[in-house]
């Protein structure tokens, strides 16, 4: 069995050494960019950890396939994401949606920063310098507090 | 007969670690001579054990023993002899080894060095790396044993490495690396230590910083190896994905950098000491889950070994064991201790405060981005994943304001300082910035402002402001001398470190962004004798050639590349197949070069003998290493700084637990 | 004072504790296997060639109205190969009707297969271009979804149906649907 898993992960390496290369034709630049800009945020359903971009699995081939018919029938983003995301689920799309489950991945870490910048302006801010020591004075709340 | 040595050398290792791991706890507890000298011979023997018990792998591999289940499973006859040597890292059990190796390396560094420190302390954190060592030669030993045979069958011929791992970059990437994650373990050890002597005062601030510099030197030079190895290996011409196994990395390295920067804080000022000891604990605790990431099997990677749950129990425990019992001591002790806190808003240590405070953020935006497919799935139904777009986006938000105060943070005083009239000495060369960054990325634009990117030119301008900022920063220090090279001689070696750190990180950031938006890409058709035009480069395909490699056999195509008219270079990639595994590579060609990489990769064979091929032109890459490069000379720069080659470490150390009462 | 900052110290210690418990459960499970997102919805709608006659075409109007099993699979699938025995025998000692789809493969070379080894499908559809299976949100064969008799998808196991699968996972979610398609003896 260990075997077994080895050689499946040595065939998945396998794939990912090999660049994907083809050669589509687009009607215009836009498409063409909006093409390559959709296929690298795709999350390839059955590799490892790769965009559709740089998948050479065969069901990579066809998503990318597909990508291409439904840019050049004028489709946007947000509808060939959607289609995507209705066939696979979120698991595809690495810009993960702003909704309820993704909110602390979305906001935590502003949140985060804010709460720090609060608390540092709070306790720090009304600090000064005795003109006559040159010590700070604390003037918090909590006078008790003070430096060594 | 050599892996049994080896196996056998390595239980010798563990029962030494055993020893190291306790008997110097005891010493330093009881004042015990004898156990706190017997703690430096512990470390010394340790490594030494570890390493024969490393060469025995290695030779192992050089012989092609195919009876030791790891050789046969990843390496072959054909393969030649630096890759076999290599190949002793190129997987999970042999990449462990070495990790240990490494681990006890530092061991025998920390108290090879550490003569001028107060012996208790000495012993105490050798202790707690010997315990360290403990948890990770038993998970050799219990579930990664690289000297496990294969009898009775032995195979005819090995495996065969994985040919991405047949390359120069595996001969260099993961020493240098591990070198930095397990290097990171020494100022956690000091954390300890501290912590359980209740004595974290500058002092031991100025014991940590050197060696926490020093691991992150390694780990930068590590990353960036890893980046640049991807980049030319890989044949898609990216130089970062966001991997789970990259964000390991990516964390702990953070991580030092804020605690490189606490660190400061807390040996000039006595300021943060809290703070600065839980950032010592949190870097090692990253490097160690960043081992469990990679080794576990639960989240997909594109790098990540071939996985055992065994394993990740294993790991799992250990990381709770080691960490949890840190993080309770802390809990425990560091309430006891007290920062010193006269400063004001405007001030050094506020700087330092908000370094860390985003580049702590920075490093929750990561560990948040990894760990969040594994809480969707353990909360909801669902499977989500998180990528580049997020982690472009949010560490960007995080990362402005970092390049942003940069040049403040150098020149600002400590405890009090005049925001207008800094400012004011900084306000034209912000300015001027501004207006080179606009010329700039004026004519990477192509000589149009339409369509021009706003994030590029911010980036520009930011990483013009870091260099700028730091320049005119020697030139208020300087000023402070008779004459400006008397000035500059009385900058320290530290300062001129950080200084050159800081040119690193705006170098770096330059290369990053101007390669991110002014990158061409194209795939196309090509047919020998035919010239195809990629923007304003044209692409002549010259010949063509099938070659005999020493273990696999290739398609070569040869490739003029010229702009203009001008020959720029003649680019050679190749198709190879390797005979042991029938995996195909792509070998991609690349003319590098300071302001540019153009590079090209084989696709497939189309029909009449034409071939896709990709094609890329990379303004500016190679600065994305080059940055990395000045960050460790920075580094090296820094932890040489003659203030830590004292020798009277002693006499202070008692005066100052005196007057701390701790 | 004391009492209140060791709260705060032990924040760190608290978060972590959690963390732990999550990668304790997740180690378990496999990250590769992904939901579907069709559980609860109609199969989608297609119009796609009978395997064995090109002429011949199946819609979405031929499903059968009772529960049902729809197999995906493809001679290039190497697992395919193992489960196919499986799938045979079951369909000889179960009324469960399946229908196979052939997932972008060569037609040809399916017969081939199908006289040989077997051929457990109440009927089957050629996908050769994967519309169907991209439909379904198909990322690697074999997978089985389970249908009910209005055309519902109520689940889908990706992976070899053996003996276990079989017992402990299909015949429990066929028999919530219709109870009498998992009596054996009742066939026999």
């Amino acid at each position: 069995m260990k075997k077994f898993l080895l050689a499946i992960s040595l065939l998945l390496s396998a794939q990912l050494a090999e660049a994907v290369i083809e050669t589509y034709d687009f009607d215009n630049e836009e498409q063409e960019q909006l093409y390559y800009e959709i296929i690298s945020e795709l999350r390839c359903p059955k590799c490892q950890n790769q965009t559709i971009a740089d998948s050479d699995a065969s069901l990579s081939r066809d998503l990318r396939f597909i990508v291409q018919q439904k840019v050049k029938a004028g489709e946007t983003k947000g509808q060939i994401l959607n289609y995507m995301q209705e066939r696979y689920g979120d698991f595809v799309l690495y810009d993960p949606p702003v909704q309820p489950a993704n909110y602390i991945l979305w906001f935590s870490p502003l949140i985060i920063f804010l709460i720090i910048l609060v608390v540092v302006v709070i306790r720090v801010g009304r600090r000064t310098i005795d003109p006559e020591t040159g010590d700070v004075k604390m003037n918090d709340t909590h006078s008790n507090e003070k430096g060594e | 007969m050599i892996p049994e040595l080896g196996n056998f050398f390595l239980i010798l290792a563990f029962i030494n670690a055993i020893l190291l791991g306790t008997l110097p706890f005891y010493g330093a507890h009881t004042n015990h001579k004898g156990l706190i000298q017997f703690a430096h011979r512990a470390s010394t023997s340790i490594f030494l054990l570890m390493l024969v018990s490393f060469v025995c792998l290695t030779i192992a591999f050089i012989q092609n023993d195919f009876s030791v289940a790891y050789v046969a499973n990843h390496s072959n006859t054909q393969l030649p002899i630096y890759y076999r040597i290599s190949a002793v890292w190129g997987s999970h059990e042999g990449s462990l080894l070495l990790w240990v190796l490494i681990l006890t390396g530092w061991i025998f560094a920390v108290s090879s060095f550490s003569k001028s420190l107060p012996a208790e302390m000495t012993a105490r954190v050798l202790g707690v790396m010997g315990l360290i060592a403990v948890g990770f030669i038993s998970f050799t030993l219990f579930t990664s044993n690289p000297f496990e045979r294969t009898l009775p069958f032995i195979p005819i011929d090995g495996a065969d490495l994985n040919p991405l791992l047949q390359d120069f970059g595996l001969i260099v990437h993961p020493p240098m690396l591990y070198m930095g994650y397990v290097g990171f373990s020494v100022v956690f050890a000091f954390a300890i230590a501290g912590l359980l002597q209740g004595k974290l005062d500058h002092q031991w601030a100025k014991w940590s910083r050197p060696w926490t510099t020093v691991a992150w030197i390694f780990m930068t030079l590590g990353i960036a190896l890893g980046s640049w190895w991807a980049y030319y290996e890989l044949g898609w011409g990216g130089w970062w994905f966001w991997d789970p196994v990259e964000n390991a990395s990516f964390l702990p390295w953070l991580a030092g950098t804020a605690l490189i920067h606490s660190l400061a804080a807390t040996e000039k000022r006595g300021a943060f000491k809290s703070w600065t000891v839980l950032l010592a604990i949190l870097t090692f605790s990253l490097s160690l889950l960043g081992t469990f990431l990679v080794r576990s099997g639960v989240l997909t990677s594109v790098h990540a070994f071939a996985n055992d749950p065994v394993r990740g129990k294993f790991i799992l425990v250990f990381l709770a064991i080691v960490v949890g019992a840190s993080l309770i001591l802390y809990a425990i002790q560091s309430s006891k201790v007290r920062s010193k806190s006269n400063y004001t808003l405007v001030s050094r240590e506020i700087a330092i405060l908000f370094n860390n405070a985003l580049l702590a953020v920075s490093t929750f935006v990561v560990l948040v981005g990894t760990l969040h497919p594994l809480m969707v799935e353990a909360f909801t139904d669902g499977k989500s994943s998180v990528g580049p777009p997020y982690f472009n986006l949010m560490f960007s938000v995080f990362f402005i304001p970092i390049l942003l105060l940069m040049p403040l943070g150098q020149q600002i005083n400590w405890k009090k300082d005049d925001l207008p009239m800094l400012l004011k000495k900084y306000i034209w060369w912000f300015v001027s910035c501004v207006v080179l960054a606009l010329l700039l990325t004026f004519g990477l634009n192509g000589f149009t402002f339409e369509a021009l990117e706003p994030m590029a030119l911010l980036g520009t301008i930011l990483g013009l402001w870091v260099i700028a900022g730091t320049i005119k920063y020697i030139q208020l220090q300087s000023a402070k001398g008779k004459t400006r090279w008397a000035g500059m001689r009385k900058i320290s070696r530290s300062y001129w470190g950080m200084v050159l750190a800081h040119i690193g990180v705006a170098v770096t950031t330059l290369g990053v962004v101007l390669t991110s938006y002014y990158s061409i890409e194209k795939d196309i058709r090509i047919e020998m004798g035919e010239t195809v035009e990629v923007e304003e480069v044209s692409v002549y395909f010259k010949d063509f050639q099938n070659i005999q490699g020493p273990n696999y056999i290739s398609s070569k195509a040869i490739f003029e590349v010229s702009s203009s008219g001008d020959f720029i270079a003649e680019l050679k990639p190749e198709k190879r197949r390797y005979n042991a595994s029938q995996m195909v590579m792509t070998e991609a060609a690349i003319d590098p070069g300071l302001f540019r990489d153009v590079y090209i990769a084989m696709g497939e064979p189309l029909n009449n003998g034409a071939w896709a091929i990709r094609v890329y032109y990379k303004p500016f890459v190679r600065w994305i290493w080059l940055g990395a490069i000045f960050m460790a000379l920075g580094g090296i720069l820094a932890m040489t700084d003659k203030r830590y080659r004292e020798k009277k470490f002693k006499k202070k150390v008692s005066e100052e637990a005196v007057s701390n009462g701790q | 004072m004391a009492n209140k900052k060791i709260l705060i110290t032990s924040i760190p210690i608290v978060i972590f504790t959690a963390l732990v418990v999550v990668f304790w459960f997740s180690l378990g499970s496999d990250p590769t296997e992904l939901p579907s997102q069709r559980i609860g919805k109609q199969v989608p709608e297609f119009n796609l060639s009978n395997l064995h006659n090109p002429e011949e075409a199946f819609t979405h109007q031929d499903l059968p109205k009772k529960p049902f099993l729809l197999n995906v699979w493809a001679t290039w699938c190497v697992s395919c190969h193992v489960e196919h025995p499986y799938l045979v025998k079951f369909a000889n000692q179960y009324p469960i009707p399946i229908i196979g789809l052939n997932y972008k493969d060569v037609r040809v070379d399916a017969l081939e297969y199908l006289n040989k080894g077997g051929d457990p499908y109440l009927f089957s559809i050629a996908d050769e271009d994967g519309t169907l299976g991209i439909d379904l949100g198909v990322y690697g064969a074999p997978e089985t979804f389970i249908v009910d008799g209005d055309g519902v998808i109520h689940h889908r196991y990706v992976g070899v149906i053996d003996e276990r699968v079989w017992n402990t996972v299909i015949l429990p979610k066929v028999k919530e649907l219709d109870p009498s398609l998992v009596d054996v003896e009742a066939t026999q």
